[in-house]
């Protein structure tokens, strides 16, 4: 089982190209997936030697190099990025355990998905929701296996870290008094029935989504609205936390949260530039987007605090990176400069008011806001995509591009998204609940669950 | 002998501790405390949550002199930790005991 030969013949000066085209459906993480030379197609070249030279597929050493600092980039979003951004912003008594949640479940997925993840999300031969399961425990691929330009191997290292980073997301909803075992089985089963069929669904060439030509440059529906969403549901099922809205619930340590904001912000150029899977003009794109969006609404969510009466915070800076970060995710290969920036920006004030007015008025506990900043940020992102990516707008839509038609494609992409989140994550909580009791108990809860589940303190 | 215990702002530390060495102390116990008097706390917002701090950070100052110099003590207080806005802080004298040097058993004012 070698190469995926979708990134048709591979000529070198073709790396620039352009890198989607919502008409036909070649979207989103490009090269790997537009047009897949099926079986019978390869099969036919071989009848044509000399043609078939030219169309093997072959590695490229540039996107290799570049998909192996990509791929770390990413891991260091995970850790030590998101550990510290969420353990920052939890009670010291919590923090090794929110950061031991985030380690843990990030080390599940990549064992998880080397076994059956990977062929779920991209094994040949499934169907539009899942991938055939040819590829358990990876079977053949082999250092020779290729994978658009780079080999297989990189690709399926890059895409581990992705689905290891947004089931780690869905805690920040949970920290504070989920027990760390009921956190594994959850982690077990999301990633198994929610995830890695989205992620096939989006991503692989015969998946739902990618199919209808929905735009997602890197992942903005089936990391983050994925994320958000199914932190919202585990958070409703699990309740508040004990004081939740009497007592101080505030962050510790802002210092490590500012840390882990910029160690997520410098790991993005890994998951919005890795997204092109080539070193090219594309990464180019995202590179120079998930700068600017991010730096516009950085400034946005300290505007709005004043605009609301409050001081500009440290807190509301490091909301509104990540709030930026996450709305580009989907535009980042997919928008022009400008229209990142305002993308960034009005995603950066409409999570401001979904944290700071709407959450307080539902009045659930989403402990970290990831519903907040993750869920809604990423449907700003996934919507305003269609939007930022008409060329009227500087963004690289063909001049034939259709706003109209593809908000109605992002729309159901991002509805069907929120559904199945909802029902995959409802049944993976229960099913920890049934299995691990998911609550920690009175006491410990009130101890710190470092204490009561780890037996350590962060701080002596 | 006198215990003065002064609760004072935690910026006047070192002018306190610059005036009660002019009139002649020679050594003190400070520990950093919370609490409230006329000076209200502050509000706190974390991502549009408030929070009211009612307890101010201040400076708790423990000092142990001859019955005779407490006067001064106080005085040296009153005047180095002054800023004239409220929250400066109070100074309250006990009477001591008994006082013992640990390392050579001298007691009461020689073991000062």
């Amino acid at each position: 089982m070698t190469a995926r030969c979708d990134r048709a013949p591979a000529h070198p000066g073709d790396a620039d190209a352009h890198p989607t085209n919502p008409h036909t459906g070649d979207v989103m993480k490009r090269p790997i997936k537009t047009a897949a030379l099926a079986l019978g197609a390869a099969a036919a070249l071989a009848a044509a030697p000399a043609w078939a030279f030219d169309a093997a597929p072959k590695i490229n050493d540039g996107d290799t190099a570049w998909m192996l600092t990509s791929t770390l980039l990413v891991l260091l979003m995970i850790v030590p990025g998101l550990a510290l951004f969420y353990g920052g912003l939890t009670r010291a008594k919590n923090m090794l355990s929110t950061m031991t949640q985030i380690g843990a479940v990030a080390c599940l997925a990549m064992l998880v998905w080397v076994m059956w993840g990977y062929t779920m999300a991209f094994g040949d031969g499934g169907n539009a929701f899942v991938g055939g399961f040819g590829k358990l425990f990876l079977a053949g691929i082999t250092p020779d296996s290729v994978s658009g330009t780079i080999p297989e191997y990189v690709f399926a290292c890059f895409q581990m870290t992705f689905a290891a980073i947004t089931v780690a997301l869905v805690l920040g909803s949970t920290v504070e008094r989920m027990k760390f075992s009921a956190v594994l089985v959850f982690a077990i089963v999301w990633l198994t029935i929610v995830y890695f069929p989205i992620a096939h669904m989006v991503w692989a060439p015969d998946g739902l989504f990618f199919k209808a030509g929905a735009l997602d440059f890197a992942g903005g529906t089936v990391v983050h609205i994925n994320a958000g969403v199914s932190a919202l549901v585990a958070a409703l099922i699990l309740g508040k936390r004990i004081g939740y809205g009497s007592e101080h619930i505030v962050p510790h340590s802002l210092t490590l949260t500012g840390v882990g904001t910029g160690l997520l912000w410098v790991g993005w150029f890994g998951f919005n530039a890795g997204s092109a899977l080539a070193a090219n003009g594309s990464a180019g794109l995202a590179m120079i987007n998930t700068f600017v969006a991010t730096a516009a609404a950085g400034l946005a969510w300290m505007l709005a605090e004043r605009v609301n009466g409050h001081k500009g915070s440290a807190l509301g800076f490091c909301s509104g990176i990540v709030a930026g970060l996450v709305a580009v995710t989907p535009a980042a290969g997919n928008s022009g400069p400008f229209g990142a920036i305002v993308l960034g920006a009005v995603a950066s004030v409409v999570c401001f008011y979904a944290v700071s007015v709407l959450k307080p008025r539902l009045g659930y506990d989403d402990a970290l806001d990831a519903f907040g900043v993750h869920g809604i940020g990423g449907m700003i992102g996934a919507i305003g995509t269609a939007i930022v990516y008409a060329p009227a707008l500087g963004g690289p839509g063909k001049p034939d591009y259709e706003t109209g038609h593809q908000l109605l494609v992002q729309l159901g992409a991002v509805a069907t998204t929120i559904v199945l989140a909802t029902i995959g994550t409802l049944i993976a909580v229960y099913l920890a609940k049934a299995v691990t009791g998911l609550r920690v108990t009175t006491d410990v809860e009130r101890e710190g669950l470092d204490l009561g589940e780890h037996g350590e303190r962060a701080y002596n | 002998m006198k215990l003065v215990i002064a609760i004072i702002k935690p910026f006047k530390l070192d002018d306190v501790r610059e005036a009660l060495a002019e009139v002649g102390i020679a050594g003190m116990t400070v520990t950093e405390v919370k609490g409230f008097g006329r000076q209200k706390g502050q509000t706190e917002i974390y991502r549009g949550a408030e929070y009211s701090t009612n307890m101010v950070p201040k400076i708790k100052i423990e000092i142990v002199c001859a019955a005779d110099l407490a006067d001064k003590v106080v005085e040296a207080i009153q005047a180095s930790a002054n800023t004239g806005a409220i929250g400066d802080g109070k100074i309250f004298v006990l009477d001591v005991a008994h006082a013992v040097r640990i390392r050579t058993g001298e007691t009461d004012d020689s073991a000062l």
